[in-house]
């Protein structure tokens, strides 16, 4: 792995710009295609004239309500409101997440103890929490916020257990011998080692998160991303409701790319 | 390099003078007695009964076969093994636990994949709470004696073994300790790499005034760097001869002082294949084919 290094390092010229332009082309055409095809699909279906109400599914009145919806700033709120639960859900799923993840790669004993608790818990359904959540909390937010966490942090534990489980234990003698504190091994050694790792639950969780925010916002609240689809439906404005589809799609692919970044910037492994 | 105890950052505002410093007495008085070790309850000790002492500042090789021991007293030494029975004093004082003022570097170079080059070099005195500018003047400096300038913002997993090796001693050499523990330092370098380090390295220690405890395979290596060699053998590991490496600084391979003092030290391992039987004439095989 270590001796193949030079190799690796020698790419054809220009290797990476052209791999940014095919990217790019890919990228639109890709899009271009699944735009067709969902303009195809509703074309289809409303050429029978008794449905044709399913027109305002259509790709043209999303893009059309697009625009008005972010003038009348119902976007940015929606943005901003779920934006809000989630960044606290996964802020809260890490802070408890990592530890637990770094306990669990350190101690045999707490890794056996807790591998059953820990798949068994995985494996309930986010959503399943939410009537005990309602009961739990105050509020919705909170409520939310709580499913948000509850879904993310196991991503983030197995990450991290995962990431501790591959450093070297040498490391560890290296920097005692060079005087390191016990603090020092955590910010200097397990944390930089882990980072990729703990990114990588991170994408996970967030994943998931996106997936349960949209449905856990179907009740009680008055915002957000899921009450603004809800809202739509009930008052039958269908293209309101595929423009809003559509920015879930993108804020969430947004987020995941800029994830996918961050991963590769702070990864240290060589294939 | 400069002489200032590494654990310590420099005082800020100190009203010495840079110069008064480099008048330091370094290096520790090593005394051990009665050693034992053993690496699990139930197996053979890897030593019983050792006994070494060392002087303030000496240089000491120390020779033997593959597996009797070398690696685990440096680890015992450089307080990162605990013994099972007797003890390490350094100036008296028992040691403990690892320290940044008895530094070792290792058999393998366990480099930090994520840190540059540098960071690598750094993350002993980063430890120590040295100030960046500092940091980075004796990191610099370090890099230099490996001949690595060109290399300090390289990922280290792109370097060579050999480079990676140097990366090693600059990491342990920039603490500047009362004591550096080297094992097999120079066994993945060039020839001529070789040579200028064993020179370097010697150089600054007895510049500085540090302790060496080297661990080699080749005869010549103890021959240019120690004051003293110790002859290992293993099952339980013990100290079965030790010579007095009495040569003049600069010490030059072709020199026929040197030249003969590694015949003597060569005869030395026939002494030693007299007390510890097949072993030791295993090792002096061993050393016949470093020459060659
Ligand atoms: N972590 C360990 N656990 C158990 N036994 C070990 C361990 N490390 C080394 N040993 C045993 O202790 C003995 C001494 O090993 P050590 O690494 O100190 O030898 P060495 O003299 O440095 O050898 P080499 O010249 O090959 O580096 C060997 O017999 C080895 O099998
Ligand atoms: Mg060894």
């Amino acid at each position: 792995m270590r001796d193949g290094t030079a190799a690796t390092a020698i790419q054809p010229s220009g290797g990476v710009l052209k791999g940014t332009a095919n990217g790019l082309v890919n990228f639109f055409a890709g899009l271009t295609i699944l735009f067709a095809l969902w303009w195809l699909a509703i074309y289809l279906a409303t050429l029978d004239p008794a449905a044709s109400h399913w027109a305002a599914f259509g790709p043209i009145p999303a893009f059309k309500s697009l625009g008005k919806m972010w003038e009348s700033g119902l976007i940015a709120n929606a943005l901003w409101t779920s934006g809000y639960r989630l960044g606290i859900g996964l802020l809260i799923a890490i802070a408890i997440g990592v530890p637990i993840g770094i306990v669990m790669g350190r101690s045999k004993r707490f890794r056996d103890l807790s591998n059953s608790p820990f798949q068994l818990m995985r494996m309930i359904s986010p959503l399943s929490w939410e009537p005990i959540a309602v009961i739990m909390f105050a509020g919705w937010d909170p409520a939310i916020i709580f499913l948000i966490a509850i879904a993310s942090v196991w991503p983030v534990i197995f990450s991290t257990a995962a990431g501790l489980a591959k450093v070297d234990p040498a490391w560890f003698k290296v920097a005692r011998n060079l005087g390191a504190k016990p603090w020092h091994i955590v910010t200097q050694i397990i944390l930089p080692a882990i980072t990729f790792d703990v990114l990588t639950g991170i994408r996970l969780a967030v994943g998931v998160a996106w997936i349960v925010l949209v449905p856990a916002e179907f009740l009680g609240v008055t915002s957000g991303f899921g009450y603004t689809i809800e809202d739509a439906r009930e008052s039958l404005e269908y293209d309101h409701l595929m423009a809003m589809i559509l920015v879930i799609g993108a804020v969430g692919y947004v987020i995941d790319a800029s994830l996918l970044m961050l991963i590769k910037r702070f990864s240290w492994h060589k294939q | 390099m400069l002489a200032r105890a590494a654990a310590t950052p420099p005082a800020v505002g100190s009203s010495l003078p840079r110069e008064n410093h480099t008048v330091s007495i370094r290096g520790v008085n090593i005394n051990i007695q009665g050693l034992g070790y053993r690496y699990s309850t139930r197996g053979k000790p890897t030593f019983s009964n050792l006994r070494l002492e060392s002087q303030r500042g000496e240089a000491l090789a120390i020779i033997g076969r593959s597996g009797c021991g070398k690696s685990t007293l440096l680890h015992i030494i450089a307080g990162l093994n605990r013994p099972t029975e007797g003890s390490i004093q350094f100036d008296g004082k028992t040691v403990d636990g690892p320290s940044s003022r008895w530094v070792m570097m290792f058999q393998a170079p366990h480099l930090f994949p994520w840190m540059k080059v540098s960071q690598n070099v750094g993350i002993g005195l980063r430890f120590a709470g040295w100030p960046e500018k500092e940091k980075a003047e004796r990191v610099a400096e370090a890099l230099r004696l490996v001949e690595l300038s060109d290399y300090a913002e390289t990922n280290v997993q792109d370097l060579s073994g050999g480079q990676q090796q140097r990366v090693a001693l600059a990491r342990s050499l920039v603490m500047e300790p009362e004591l550096l523990l080297l094992d097999e330092p120079f066994s993945a370098l060039d020839a001529f790499t070789r040579a200028s380090l064993q020179r370097d390295v010697r150089s600054i220690a007895k510049r500085l005034g540090f302790n060496l405890i080297i661990v080699t395979h080749d005869i010549d290596e103890a021959v240019l760097m120690a004051d003293r060699a110790l002859i290992m053998a293993g099952a339980p590991g013990k100290i079965v001869h030790e010579f007095q490496v009495d040569l003049a600084d600069p010490r030059q391979r072709q020199d026929p002082a040197v030249q003969s003092m590694r015949a003597r030290l060569m005869d030395a391992f026939h002494a030693a294949a007299q007390i510890s039987g097949s072993a030791a004439q295993e090792m002096e095989e061993e050393a016949i084919s470093g020459i060659a």
